[in-house]
């Protein structure tokens, strides 16, 4: 028993760390004010970016820049397209989309990947022996690890570094920072660049750390439930890192359940996280910590 | 840049009364800017998508001759094309709806299967004759869609749940109550015929509740779905720009604090305009399976959403304008599937679809800016 359930409980921790990862970034972009539906096109990007250096590399660390470069690329896009040319935030998160969707399909279609990409695993020596928690939190894939550097530093960045206090600002109000001197559509653009970068890793955590290779659509609306993550966790990191584990929970339930002889519909535990993630955010939406500018476009000179 | 630049200084320096003179018209070139700007990118999305084929090593001249083919290269072509253009046109008119009132609904997906779930309950358990049956299926659908994008509009106005969200994340859960149907005996599953195993769909609507099909040129015909489309479409036009309804909805889009001041409920008509969209959606769904598919199964909705809310967003929402934006996209979707034959994958379309909506939001965009420029030097 115990042996089961620690592998449900470190399929839970595999299952999450994409999820953290995009999340952190997603944070970062949210906290300046701009919900970035394009996450998923930058979670699906890296991943194939990842698994498509890996190949050419012959190295899945390799794979993983690459994956951060392709979000990059998609936050660039629709950094300029939504806070320099000013276009809908959500007319260009949605047509990256499908965009990089597109973009995948057809090169998955023509070119040949390598299936089996996958960087390496490292058990913590002795703390990895512990009975339950050693296989569930030091027995992983090394990017793993990373998460647990990133998650402090990313908490420092945006609470205590001047680019977190100037984020902030352009995210609850726009106007007085603007007043203050602070370039509110800079910041952002700079916000959604993170989050590229961090969506982009976590892509690639997703492809060559978890799976070992690219399937079409194979993030399936991770994306979206990152940003109901970040929802849940009422825009705070340690909220919005919860909202992931119990997300990642859901999906190592429903992948977990039936190999335990536990006969549960399969419909309902597909729907289960987004169900989760609509139920978490009837209660916690109205919460008043959502930054004041949330979604909304700053243009200089308008109310 | 000079010309922009001048021509408030002008104005104000005159300091006169009475009407303000017009603004001088500006040189030619800045006028054609725009139309160059257009062409320029739609160009560069075409650009883009031939250089992508050439890079995996196939001919960009086989895929346009195809996609030619495919969609208006002969009367079954066209037909296809005119086909394909009826759910877009009915999804886009739907999404103009939400956004003229300022909401962004972009579950169409969604709400498009769970309509045509419910018109398949309807078709295949209501007796009754096809000219009674076939209008309850679309209605049903309707209403499917309309309760689909309910659910949103009850978690927004009630719980202040962003709709984006939640209407994106409304559609896996469509997917899955409909996936949940079509493998239930009791529910939406095909029945069981002695020696066949069933799958996951459901039967075939009898023949009665087809939509009529026109035209039996050889080759030739087309749905009535589209007549239905584009009559809606006319008329949400209508409705949008000379009813006091469509007033009040403009006017919440436009300024949400006027319209409440103006007495115009955002809940009764930002809601409404989200459940009306839905339905159209839902209708979407009801004429695809009435008019094509004839049947409910897994991943039934093939993008339609998706394409559709494109439309409305190349149309810039105007229901007349994505009449001829749903049959540019219908043709292309039709002109995917012959690309199968020259060994492309077809989802270069999907790339070329995403391309040219970039492409035409790139130069209103940067008129936008350019339009700001003057104020912004102004201020300062």
């Amino acid at each position: 028993m115990i042996d089961e359930s620690s592998v449900v409980l470190a399929s839970a921790v595999r299952l999450t760390v994409p999820l953290a990862f995009a999340a952190c970034g997603e944070y970062i972009a949210e906290r300046a004010g701009t919900i970035n539906i394009s996450v998923e096109a930058m979670m699906l990007g890296g991943a194939f970016s990842a698994v498509l250096g890996a190949t050419v590399t012959g190295s899945a660390a390799t794979g993983l820049l690459f994956g951060m470069a392709a979000g990059l690329l998609v936050g660039f896009v629709h950094a300029q397209f939504s806070h320099r040319l000013g276009v809908n935030t959500y007319v260009v998160g949605l047509v990256l989309s499908a965009l990089v969707l597109g973009l995948t399909s057809f090169l998955l279609d023509s070119v040949d990947l390598d299936k089996n990409q996958q960087v390496g695993a490292v058990d913590i020596p002795f703390l990895s022996d512990l009975p339950l928690l050693g296989p569930v939190l030091f027995s992983h894939r090394w990017p793993v690890y990373l998460l647990v550097a990133l998650v402090p530093f990313v908490w420092w960045l945006v609470q205590r570094s001047r680019f977190g206090l100037e984020l902030r600002a352009a995210g609850e109000n726009p106007r007085s920072a603007d007043v203050t001197g602070i370039d509110v559509r800079k910041r952002r653009r700079q916000a959604l660049l993170i989050c590229g970068l961090l969506s982009g890793l976590g892509g690639a955590y997703l492809a060559v750390g978890e799976v070992g290779m690219f399937n079409q659509n194979m993030t399936a609306g991770r994306g979206f439930v990152v940003i109901a993550a970040v929802i849940f966790g009422g825009w705070t990191l340690r909220g919005t890192l919860t909202g992931c584990l119990v997300f990642g929970a859901a999906d190592a339930m429903r992948l977990a359940l039936p190999a335990l002889g536990l006969q549960l519909n399969a419909q309902l535990l597909i729907a289960a996280p987004y169900v989760l993630a609509l139920l978490a955010m009837m209660f916690f939406a109205k919460s008043h910590r959502a930054p004041g500018a949330l979604g909304r476009p700053f243009v200089r000179g308008t109310v | 840049m000079t010309g922009l630049l001048q021509a408030p200084r002008a104005n104000s320096a005159a300091g006169a009364p009475g009407p303000p003179a017009p603004p001088p018209r500006p040189p030619l070139t800045e006028r054609l800017r725009t139309p160059a700007l257009y062409v320029l990118s739609l160009s560069a999305a075409f650009g883009i998508a031939a250089i992508l084929v050439a890079v995996v090593g196939k001919s960009p001249k086989d895929a346009a001759v195809a996609m030619f083919d495919g969609s208006l290269g002969s009367g079954a072509a066209l037909g296809q094309s005119v086909d394909q253009a009826a759910p877009l046109l009915l999804v886009a008119v739907g999404s103009v709806i939400a956004a003229r009132a300022g909401i962004f609904n972009i579950g169409q997906e969604g709400q498009v299967v769970i309509g045509a779930a419910l018109g398949a309950g309807v078709g295949l358990f209501m007796p009754g004759p096809g000219w009674f049956v076939l209008p309850m299926i679309l209605l049903c659908a309707a209403l499917g869609g309309a309760l689909w994008a309910g659910v949103a509009a009850l978690l927004h106005y009630w719980r202040g749940v962003d709709v984006v969200i939640s209407t994106l994340l409304l559609i896996f859960v469509a997917n899955q109550v409909v996936s949940f149907a079509v493998n239930r005996d009791y529910l939406l599953r095909e029945t069981a015929v002695p020696g066949q195993t069933t799958t996951s769909q459901s039967d075939m609507l009898r023949e009665s509740v087809w939509l009529p099909r026109f035209g039996e040129f050889p080759g030739f015909n087309i749905g009535a779905g589209i007549f239905l489309a584009v009559v809606l479409a006319v008329a949400v036009y209508f409705a949008l720009t000379r009813t006091r309804w469509g007033f009040r909805i403009r006017l919440l889009g436009l300024n949400a604090r006027t319209a409440h001041r103006a007495g115009v409920g955002a809940v009764v008509v930002g809601g409404g305009a989200l459940l009306a969209s839905g339905a159209f959606a839902g209708a979407a769904g009801g004429v695809m399976l009435t008019g094509s598919g004839y049947r409910m199964q897994d991943g039934f909705a093939g993008n339609v959403g998706f394409d559709g809310l494109l439309v409305a967003l190349v149309a810039k929402d105007n229901p007349l304008h994505a009449v001829p934006v749903a049959f540019f996209f219908g043709a292309l979707r039709a002109g995917g599937g012959f690309l199968a034959a020259t060994g492309i994958p077809r989802y270069i379309v999907a790339v070329v679809t995403a391309l040219l909506v970039l492409a035409v939001v790139f130069p209103t965009a940067v008129a936008e800016i350019r339009r700001r420029v003057p104020a912004r030097t102004k201020e300062a």
